[in-house]
């Protein structure tokens, strides 16, 4: 709507105090708890820590140990499976919905309402709903086998090879709501005259969306990556929640190995070494994102 | 420094009663949340209670697992509370050996815990470096297999007397309708059922080998390789249970929906409050009835080092009140697991107990996993069998071979 | 069922609904017939929907149904005798250990650890995101860039230097301690979200006060705050859902007297004494996250006008 401002505040000329003293607690957080706790947690995973820290050195033993325990490498792919996934259809679903909304449609406070009520519920509660639904005991599969369907098989969360879906359609019902709401919000930032412009030349309305809406997006769509992408890294809970990591280990997430051999087994040492497999991933993924898009010169 | 603390004891008791108006509140944070568990711990509550303190109770629930991360975060933090549950074994040694923990040597002198508690194992995990540190509360042993004699009886088939017989039965069952074996899906029940097959299946000497001695020929010899086999066979007959918490398994047998478990006694909690029989409702086979050795693991507290000399003192009065023999007999009557002292009078224990309490006294008793293993070990045996388990493609040999690295790079 | 439900809860605001968004919707007119477009518009919409509210669905029914009908019957089909007591129970006298007073107990505890957090981590949060659009310095965006990364890195791996932090500061298991806690883990998506709103807010506002001679805490509360309810709004959803949810760190650093509602809800959840009480268990859950759903349903609309003014200008 309003046009973006340029650059150059005054931010030479009036160095103020009070401006960095209000910046001091988010100094201390990035540096003594994200750098400093990111730090002291590589350092310890060289380390061989039990129940507690210790300083006894023990070179790349842990990592070694990582990436040759089954339970890991079935935690990365889970996670890859899932991330991809629920990136893809929560932006597709989410623009989708969102684009269905703003079309003059009735009730449209209601529909918003349905969509975005889930994300008020927490994992463990989203986790235990469908863990409920998809019980082929009492779910979605004893009632279809009730109307006659007597070999319908749907047990997403006691089959090993798909059980990973099984948490995804809990994850999306949890979170899509949220981000056809963002995406609602930028939709309603696009400009009225875009809209009439593209109609006068004739543009149909999806090349509109595509090649014209979705760019203009850009912004609503980076906040919407930070917050889809830092959840699907955390996944802990849902999975707690839903499956345990069950059956066996099927749907073990890397979260979850970083807190049950830091905790349950007594072994920080391992522990850290997942974890700082984790933050290097996201490093390396989100810190040159992070820089261009934050530092730097700020965009006019 | 004995005399010092005494004249204190003594001064503290001469006290007692003009502190009385004041009780001391303890925090006590446990596991214990299924219905056979919390009645036992009702029984703790009111004999702490009863010695003039206060019991606050701090349950957790969703087993050792959920809980232990809580009371070791807040240990370390800084923010102990009064009094914890431990498995006793390996888990706390750390913290002990940080200072974090009370050392209970006085109280176990003066009550003379060397003497009554039995086995001599049991205060031999709570002791490091000669000093005592924990107040053990009861024997669990985890070589039961629990059958329910309705399931049994409806598939047409005898109660079985031992493990064969049940694998035997397993067809029978399976035409029935009835789910032979009912596992659920909690990584430590997997565990727990094959260090079961060991010991029940392999015997004593197997045991020691594999899990104290860590003998590689006979990890990867062909007695272990039987094990699996049997784990294998175990493994088809609980298909299909999809549950996950060990109780909710156990009222499968209970309700005859399942025709067995092999479980801890403290299953035996959960036939209880269901009403059930010893031998006519259900039946209990010690060593799944081929090898009656069991392991006398079980519960204890831990007191975290308190500044407070209120609280110092009621945790001293809580650590005699575990042990005393009242409190033994009704905690264990209602959880189903052993008494800590042969010296109690446990006439009203049904048959199981009594099927317990007479091995306990032949001395066929062995040392737990959770004493000979790390946590961490544990950790990665669940991770193996909770795979093997709920897989069907993974064949005993290369859980075998997996089993045999985990095992040899144990500390 | 519960479409009528959902309906009859937002009908009470549904007469106002086109013109209450900051700018209204963009696409075509409407047009009032059966037009293909419409078919496809709606049907979609519907079937969606229906896949939102089946889980709602079912925890309602479930709540309101008794053990012996849960055991028979299938998880949609409607309670054929409708009893309250799972919600009492669940309320009043669900136990774990010894305590059976059910989630009574955990409702104070969670609002006394809501509101401070809430409170001190938004002021901090906007405070930040202030300072970070208008009065940048060197350096202060490469602090932003590690906060950012903070938002990736998942709770449990931070618990153990989260930990040793607090008891350094002595303020472990303290309420105190939960408040920095979630004001640590809130700071990342807030001060995105703050500053991203306060740089699109008109520069010559800003430039104007300063010629005027107002300093930092002055343009603050005299300009930006008084332009920022759209924001807050959205801010302050955000956190209350995400403290009012918050599982781990309410067990982790607080003790048993002052456990939220979201640990008994597990704790409820999670003991199984008998057969697992699904009603029970349902009716707790629905009980636990009534505070956020209804802030949900009072704000929704607030919400989409927060998000725009916060997200869509980057």
């Amino acid at each position: 709507m309003r046009s973006t401002v340029p650059a150059g505040r005054p931010n030479r000329l009036f160095r103020n105090l009070n401006s960095k003293i209000a910046l001091i607690p988010m100094i201390l957080t990035a540096l003594v708890v994200f750098l400093g706790g990111t730090v002291w947690t590589v350092v310890y995973s060289f380390t061989r820590s039990g129940l507690l820290p210790r300083l006894t050195f023990v070179g790349l033993d842990q990592y070694e140990r990582l990436w040759a325990a089954p339970r890991w490498i079935i935690s990365i792919q889970n996670l890859a499976i899932y991330g991809v996934l629920s990136l893809i259809f929560s932006l597709v679903i989410g623009f989708i919905l969102a684009a269905l909304m703003d079309q003059k449609i009735r009730f449209e406070n209601t529909f918003r309402t349905i969509f975005l009520y889930p994300f008020a519920l927490s994992f463990i509660v989203t986790g235990l709903v469908w863990q409920w639904i998809l019980n082929p005991e009492f779910g979605v599969q004893s009632v279809v086998r009730s109307i006659g369907f007597t070999n319908f098989t749907f047990d997403p969360l006691y089959n090993s090879q798909i059980v990973i879906y099984g948490v995804l359609i809990a994850g999306l019902w949890q979170g899509t709501g949220l981000v056809m709401c963002l995406m609602l919000a930028g939709l309603r930032g696009i400009d009225e005259d875009i809209w009439k412009a593209a109609r006068v030349d004739g543009i149909p309305m999806w090349r509109t969306y595509l090649f014209i809406v979705i760019p203009m997006m850009r912004p609503v769509f980076i906040t919407t990556l930070v917050l889809i992408a830092s959840g699907i890294v955390k996944v802990y809970d849902l999975v707690v929640a839903q499956t345990s990591g069950g059956p066996g280990i099927a749907s073990e997430v890397p979260a979850k190995y970083v807190y049950d051999y830091m905790f349950q087994a007594q072994n920080l040492g391992q522990g850290f070494a997942a974890s700082t497999m984790m933050l290097i991933t996201v490093a390396i993924i989100v810190i040159p994102w992070a820089y261009l898009e934050f530092g730097g010169k700020k965009r006019g | 420094m004995r005399l010092q603390y005494l004249a204190a004891v003594l001064a503290a008791s001469v006290m007692l009663p003009a502190a009385h108006a004041g009780a001391t509140d303890l925090e006590v944070t446990h596991w214990w949340t299924s219905g056979g568990e919390a009645a036992a711990v009702k029984e703790l509550a009111k004999a702490f209670d009863a010695s003039g303190n206060k019991w606050i109770d701090g349950a957790i629930a969703g087993s050792g697992g959920t809980a232990r991360p809580i009371m070791i975060s807040r240990i370390t933090g800084g923010d102990p509370m009064g009094a914890t549950q431990f498995n006793h074994g390996r888990q706390a040694q750390e913290l002990v050996q940080a200072g974090l923990m009370r050392d209970l040597t006085d109280v176990a002198k003066r009550e003379n815990w060397e003497k009554i508690i039995r086995p001599a194992g049991l205060l031999k995990s709570c002791t490091i470096d000669g000093k005592i540190y924990c107040a053990p509360v009861n024997i669990h042993s985890w070589q039961w297999l629990w059958l329910s004699n309705a399931a049994f009886k409806k598939a047409g088939v005898d109660v079985p007397k031992n493990w064969n017989e049940f694998v035997a039965a397993g067809p029978a069952l399976q035409k029935a309708g009835i789910q032979p074996l009912a596992l659920g899906g909690q990584p430590w029940q997997a565990n727990g059922l094959f260090d079961t097959l060991m010991i029940s299946l392999g015997g004593k000497d197997l045991y020691t080998k594999v899990y104290q001695d860590k003998d590689k020929a006979t990890i990867t010899g062909p007695e272990v390789a039987k094990i699996f086999k049997a784990a294998d066979d175990a493994r088809k007959l609980s298909k299909g249970t999809n549950v996950q918490d060990w109780n909710q398994a156990t009222n499968m047998v209970i309700t005859g929906k399942a025709g067995g478990q092999v479980m801890g006694d403290w299953a035996q909690g959960e036939f209880q409050l269901a009403g059930q029989k010893a031998g006519t409702d259900y039946s209990c086979l010690p060593g799944l009835g081929l090898n009656e050795y069991l392991t006398t693991g079980g519960d204890a507290f831990y007191f975290p080092l308190l500044k407070d000399p209120a609280k110092a003192k009621a945790q001293e009065a809580l650590a005699s009140v575990i042990v005393d023999p009242k409190t033994q007999v009704a905690f264990n009557l209602k959880k189903g697991s052993l008494p800590i002292r042969g010296d109690v009078d446990l006439g009203a224990a049904n048959d199981c107990m009594k099927k317990g309490l007479a091995i306990l006294d032949k001395g066929s008793v062995l040392t737990s996993t959770d004493q000979l293993l790390s946590a961490d070990t544990q950790k990665q045996k669940e991770d193996l069998f909770s795979e093997f388990f709920a897989s069907t493609s993974m064949t005993p040999e290369a859980a075998q071979a997996r089993f045999a690295k985990i095992v040899a790079a144990a500390d | 069922m519960a479409n009528i439900s959902a309906l009859n809860q937002t009908a009470a605001g549904f007469d106002a609904v086109s013109d209450q968004l900051g700018s209204g919707p963009r696409g075509k007119k409407p047009r009032r017939t059966f037009s293909g477009r419409n078919i496809v518009i709606y049907g979609t919409l519907f079937v969606a929907a229906v896949y939102y509210l089946l889980p709602l669905y079912v925890m309602v029914v479930t709540s309101l149904k008794g053990m012996p009908e849960i055991r028979l019957g299938n998880i949609f089909s409607p309670p054929v005798e409708i009893t309250f007591e799972p919600w009492v129970k669940a309320w009043a006298s669900a136990c774990t250990g010894l305590n059976c007073d059910g989630l009574s107990r955990g409702f104070g505890n969670s609002v006394r650890i809501l509101l401070p957090s809430v409170v001190v981590s938004i002021i901090v949060a906007s405070v930040s995101g202030y300072a970070l659009a208008n009065w940048r310095f060197k350096g202060a965006d490469l602090f932003f860039s590690i906060l950012i990364v903070g938002a990736f890195i998942p709770y449990q791996v931070m618990i153990y230097p989260i930990v040793i932090v607090l008891r350094e500061l002595g303020i472990y298991g303290t309420l105190t301690g939960l408040v920095v806690v979630h004001t640590i883990f809130g700071m990342p998506i807030l001060t995105l979200l703050f500053r991203n709103y306060f740089t699109s807010l008109p520069e010559e506002l800003f430039k104007a006060a300063r010629i005027d001679g107002a300093g930092f805490w002055q343009i603050y509360f005299r300009i930006m705050l008084p332009m920022s309810l759209p924001i807050f709004v959205v801010a302050i959803i955000l956190q209350v859902t995400g403290i009012w949810n918050d599982f781990l760190f309410g067990v982790v650093f607080t003790r048993p007297d002052t456990y939220p509602m979201t640990v008994q809800l597990n704790n409820i959840v999670n003991s199984v004494q008998g057969v697992k009480e699904y009603n029970v268990n349902m009716a707790a859950t629905l009980l636990t996250g009534a505070v956020p759903l209804f802030v949900y349903f009072v704000s929704g609309r607030l919400f989409v006008r927060g998000i725009a003014a916060g997200a869509v200008k980057g």
